[in-house]
């Protein structure tokens, strides 16, 4: 076959680990994984943290990061077998044949170096074509990938420029050189994603218009069936199910793929408003202290009793802000809040011990929100020690009943959270909450740092709890399906004003306001077509106005 | 202004601010501590009527923030008092010994700086391999002796077991460049090793710093070859991470300095120094700690001038 | 954690030797310290294992009390910079405000001066004693644990199981003492290596400047100054101390570096 790119077979890759007070040994991270690619085709990756996705698509460069080896199988790039290839072998390839973006292109570009230079960079030192070709072509892909002044965007250097416009810049500079494969590690993943869509569309423009073929990878399905022709499953570094966009998306064979495409659908009906209101937040407006202007402005919500209010937005919108005024981190400049009827002091320092005891707090990194040095058991019983004067054998039984609740069961109450995985931590993290009897929980982005099925667990958990325990969540997410899996009622906040506010199916029915509608149909929709029905949709009205 | 002048302005204001800041506290700390001058030059057994004496006679009877300005007022013309051992005019008999000292100072500046650089750069290549390992244990081993202990096991084995280099380094105005130059072998020799070690570490971690960051990976990636990612992509921002240790590391040699003139009984600032506080010659202290203070504040802005100035976050604002 | 490795086993095996022949000096030590017993710059023997010195006094005893006098003032020198540093450091970190700002800058200060000088300057006038040594060398080096403890400390205050003990209403011991001590130790007891052995050199330099400890009392830098002119004649005495502090501040080094490494594993909190 004269068109097949990239063909590798029964690939295996290994690394060593250095366990700590252990000899080093070595890991498999991937095993036995075979995938081929036709010109101009693109091949989606997709699979969990760990599941070997980002290895997989350096192995096509036969390059391993961090002492990654390719231990066995064969890569053959246009039929030429590089695993074992020499560094002078690898180099003529590296840039010249296959080129690579990176997730995080504010860190791969060289701070010291303008764009120009940089992007044209491979084309001049692999020979490829003059400075003069090499810079017009590079103005001709930043226009194509709608970078703004095309001709003097170069020009800058790489913190001058915005975090999707680097992203834009990263692929310009991987389609620059004419690669015949370009490898994109999650490209659009630390993007905003009114962002994302813009990026993702010209990404898959670019591919259509230079004919490259392209590996995708992603940890987000309903991204990857937007620009590929055939997906990869992929977990704990073997291959899951192998098939077309179309096959896996809509009739997925394995139960694992299944699982995938049918995250984040948890069905949740709101609740009437009848209880009573438990968080009242009353025109606030804060900033923080040696800046001059306000994060958050006349902010005014209400949250009742055994419910959920989902605050979204992306970032910079104030939503965190929000947790920290409402917790008395940040005592706001003006406005007042009102807690299960009672007005509460601004700062935390002043605060009831009942006050503090009642509203618990949930964060994002699970990770750095228990102290390492602290045992499970510790990390729960502070609580009710502190509130309760629980102590002894009636503390570690009250432990021991939280641990069940969250379904974690028996022999973790002397682990250290270094021994828990992801999803585990977070479960501490609620039962710490849940431990102080709160009225009110503020749960800060607590799923975004999760895999999909943990994070799944973890909304299904927050849930049943709130039924038993009639406790009320007020949750701050950038992800609109997690908003819809758990909110009884919703704000949508931009630039730290509330521009939406009611409850689920108020807030998530027409007629929107500009910006709730451009966020509500940036997210990413796991069906084929939607990019492009969004993008033609938009330029429609666009020409429309 | 241009925010990358307006920096560097605030640093070197900051430096003076400091200096004078430094000016006090060496004063105080020589003028408030038990025992004052008169009690350190006529010693313990002094009637109070001659310590009366010499105090009124000193103008130690006026409180001590007059003194200080008087002090400072003559150290900001040229005017370091008189020693009270000799009498002799301080600024005087510091002139030679400070061109002595920079002159030692500087030869030795002028071999660590490119070694430690170079060895650096060898042992960030080789991370983990045998040049990087030898390297490692001889500066553990450099690092681990005080400066005197070095001096005088390089005398002990190049001056007399072999002898290459004097055991004294005497230097007069009329030897000529070279016969200085030979003199201070061994000063240099010392100050060398002690310094290298420090300096090559941080060299080599601030090159392995900037190569573990992505766009080198970005570089290797692009199929360039290892030459062009070290000088192109890693040198550019390894360059002020290295000049700030290299300025800090100048900046510890006036420690060494003192320690091996006076193993080398060589006629510096340092051996002065040491002379004068055994005599509780507290003028003399003064100004000599004042000087290497201000040479150690010196290279200290100067290093963060350079890290601003290599920084392109501040050269080309948004 | 169980397996130490072998160059740490090494070092702690000769650091705790060092400590022991200096606790038992009366009782190792073949002769007084300030004895005379032989002739001038006797060579060793086996009556002498490392011979005489200038004025023909045993030189192993010499090299025992020595290290005996260095030990004991590093120690009290490196227990009293610790305290201070490591306590004003957290209360730095944990308080913030004016007060961080005051510690801050004051140590800023002290620490625009190189150590050396500072203390020549104030032995200048002060009397040299133990006393005052142990001071001058404690406080001029609680400087630097200040700002390593105060630097350890910013990184774990900003750390949320912090932020979620302020908010649980904790009181500010426990936030010290049960969520960042635990945290901070292996950093701080690392550091506290390094300025053990920071304390010998200057100790040592202090007296070999003949401004530390004072004869007759030995100590290793006194050793040194006291038999330095013998070098020039071929004779090694003043070259025992440097094998003596080398290999300490080796010994302390390995330990402190197997330490360090420890934190480093534990401190991504990933477990594998």
């Amino acid at each position: 076959m004269a068109d097949l790119i990239l063909d590798i077979r029964n690939l295996k890759i290994e690394a060593t680990a250095y366990p700590p007070g252990e000899p080093p040994q070595d890991i498999v991270i991937v095993d036995g994984v075979s995938l081929t690619l036709e010109k101009g085709k693109v091949l989606g990756l997709i699979g969990e943290s760990g599941a070997g996705k980002s290895t997989i698509g350096l192995s096509a460069m036969s390059y391993g990061r961090g002492g990654v080896r390719l231990t066995g199988g064969e890569v053959r790039l246009g039929g030429q077998e590089i695993r074992a290839a020499g560094p002078r072998a690898l180099r003529a390839i590296r840039g010249d044949r296959v080129t690579y973006v990176a997730q995080s292109a504010a860190a791969a570009f060289n701070p010291a170096k303008r764009l120009m230079d940089q992007v044209i960079e491979t084309s001049l030192q692999h020979g490829l074509s003059t400075r003069a070709e090499a810079e017009k072509r590079a103005v001709m892909l930043f226009a194509k990938l709608g970078l703004p002044n095309p001709e003097s965007f170069g020009n800058r250097y790489p913190h001058q420029v915005s975090g999707g416009q680097l992203q834009r810049a990263m692929t310009a500079m991987a389609l620059c050189p004419k690669p015949d494969l370009v490898i994109f590690d999650e490209p659009t993943t630390a993007l905003d994603v009114t962002t994302q869509i813009d990026v993702l569309a010209a990404i898959k423009e670019a591919i259509r218009d230079t004919g490259v073929a392209a590996l995708y990878i992603t940890h987000d399905l309903a991204v990857v069936a937007q620009v590929s022709d055939d997906i990869l499953v992929l977990r704990h570094g073997k291959m899951v199910e192998k098939g077309s966009a179309d096959q896996i998306i809509n009739a997925p064979r394995e139960a694992y793929t299944k699982a995938l495409v049918s995250v984040r659908q948890i069905e949740h009906p709101a609740k009437p408003a009848t209880s009573p209101v438990v968080l009242s937040v009353d025109h606030v407006t804060a900033r923080y202290r040696g800046t001059h202007f306000d994060v958050l402005k006349d902010v005014t919500v209400e949250l009742r009793q055994g419910q959920t209010l989902a605050v979204v937005g992306e970032s910079g919108s104030g939503k965190s802000t929000l947790a920290r005024v409402i917790t008395g981190l940040l005592p706001p400049r003006s406005g007042r809040i009102r807690f299960d009827g009672r007005d509460l002091t601004p700062a935390f320092a002043n605060r009831t011990r009942d006050d503090l005891r009642e509203l618990q707090m949930i964060y994002q990194m699970a990770d750095v929100a228990m102290n390492p040095r602290h045992t499970v058991g510790t990390i729960i019983g502070r609580p009710l020690e502190f509130y309760f004067g629980l102590k002894g054998e009636g503390k570690r039984r009250r432990v021991q009943e939280l641990l069940d609740e969250i379904e974690m069961g028996k022999g973790f109450i002397d682990r250290y959270p270094a021994e828990l995985s992801g999803g585990q931590k977070q479960r501490v993290c609620i039962a710490r909450a849940l431990a102080a009897k709160p009225k009110l929980i503020i749960c800060d982005e607590v799923t975004s740092a999760l895999d999909p099925l943990v994070a799944d667990g973890i909304l299904k958990l927050l849930l049943n709890l709130q039924k038993v325990e009639g406790v009320a969540y007020l949750f701050i997410t950038h992800d609109l399906a997690t908003v819809k899996a758990i909110a009884d009622s919703i704000a949508v906040m931009y630039r730290g004003e509330v521009v939406r506010y009611g409850t689920k199916t108020e807030v998530l029915a027409p007629p929107f306001d500009d910006y709730t509608d451009l966020l509500l149909s940036s997210v990413p929709e796991m069906r084929l077509g939607w990019l492009e029905e969004v993008i033609a949709h938009r330029r429609m009205e666009a020409a429309g106005n | 202004m241009h925010p990358v002048l307006k920096l560097v302005t605030q640093r070197v204001a900051l430096g003076i601010l400091l200096l004078l800041a430094v000016s006090v506290l060496i004063f105080a700390g020589t003028q408030i501590l038990p025992g004052d001058v008169a009690q350190a030059i006529l010693g313990q057994q002094a009637t109070p009527q001659a310590l009366a004496n010499l105090r009124a006679q000193m103008g130690l009877n006026q409180p001590a923030y007059i003194r200080y300005f008087q002090w400072l007022f003559g150290v900001l013309h040229g005017d370091l008092g008189k020693s009270l051992a000799n009498g002799q005019d301080i600024a005087t008999e510091i002139g030679g010994r400070l061109a002595n000292t920079l002159f030692l100072a500087g030869v030795s500046a002028a071999i660590i700086a490119p070694l430690s650089v170079l060895l650096g750069l060898v042992s960030a290549l080789y991370e983990g391999r045998w040049p990087d390992k030898v390297l490692s244990a001889i500066t553990l081993a450099t690092v681990s002796l005080p400066e005197f202990l070095l001096g005088y096991i390089l005398m002990f084995f190049l001056a007399v077991e072999y002898p290459i280099a004097p055991s004294v380094s005497t230097v007069f105005d009329s030897m000529s460049f070279w016969e200085k130059l030979h003199a201070v072998t061994l000063p240099v020799m010392v100050l060398v090793l002690v310094s290298v070690g420090h300096t090559m570490r941080m060299t080599r971690a601030a090159i392995l710093n900037v190569m573990q960051s992505a766009y080198i990976e970005t570089a290797e990636l692009k199929g360039l070859r290892p030459f062009r990612i070290i000088w192109r992509h890693a040198f550019p921002n390894a360059i002020s991470p290295i000049v700030n240790v290299l300025m800090v590391d100048l900046a510890y040699l006036v420690v060494g300095v003192v320690v091996t003139e006076v193993v080398f009984v060589y006629p510096g600032m340092g051996q002065y120094l040491v002379d004068h506080v055994a005599k509780r010659d507290v003028p003399v202290v003064q100004a000599v700690g004042l000087i290497f203070a201000a040479v150690y504040i010196g290279l200290n802005v100067v290093a963060d001038v350079v890290s601003i100035l290599a920084n392109p976050r501040l050269r080309h604002p948004k | 954690m169980t397996r130490i490795p072998l160059s740490a086993l090494i070092g702690l095996a000769i650091t705790a030797a060092y400590f022991l022949a200096a606790i038992f000096a009366p009782l190792i030590a073949p002769y007084g310290f300030a004895d005379v017993v032989g002739g001038v710059w006797d060579p060793s023997s086996a009556k002498f294992l490392l011979g005489t010195d200038s004025i023909g006094r045993d030189l192993l005893s010499r090299m025992i009390y020595g290290g005996r006098t260095t030990i004991a003032i590093a120690t009290a020198a490196t227990v009293l910079s610790f305290t201070t540093g490591s306590i004003l450091g957290f209360t730095a970190a944990v308080i913030g405000g004016w007060v961080d700002q005051v510690l801050s800058r004051t140590v800023d200060l002290l620490m625009s001066i190189p150590s050396l000088i500072f203390a020549l300057v104030v032995l200048s006038v002060m009397p040299v004693t133990v006393v005052t040594l142990i001071l001058v060398m404690g406080l001029l080096d609680s400087t630097r644990v200040f700002r390593l403890a105060r630097a350890v400390a910013v990184d774990i205050t900003v750390m949320d199981f912090v932020e979620a003990a302020r908010l649980r209403g904790e009181g500010r011991m426990w936030i010290i003492f049960r969520e960042i001590l635990p945290n901070a130790l292996s950093p701080l007891v690392a550091e506290m290596g390094m300025r053990f052995i920071f304390q010998v050199l200057l100790l040592s330099t202090l007296s070999f400047l003949g401004l530390g400890v004072q004869p007759p009392m030995a100590d290793w830098g006194g050793i040194v100054k006291s038999n330095k002119d013998g070098i020039v004649y071929g004779i090694p005495a003043a070259l025992y101390p440097a094998i003596a502090i080398a290999l300490l501040a080796i010994s302390v080094n390995l330990v402190a570096d197997w330490v360090l490494t420890r934190t480093s594993s534990l401190k991504g909190g990933r477990g594998g």
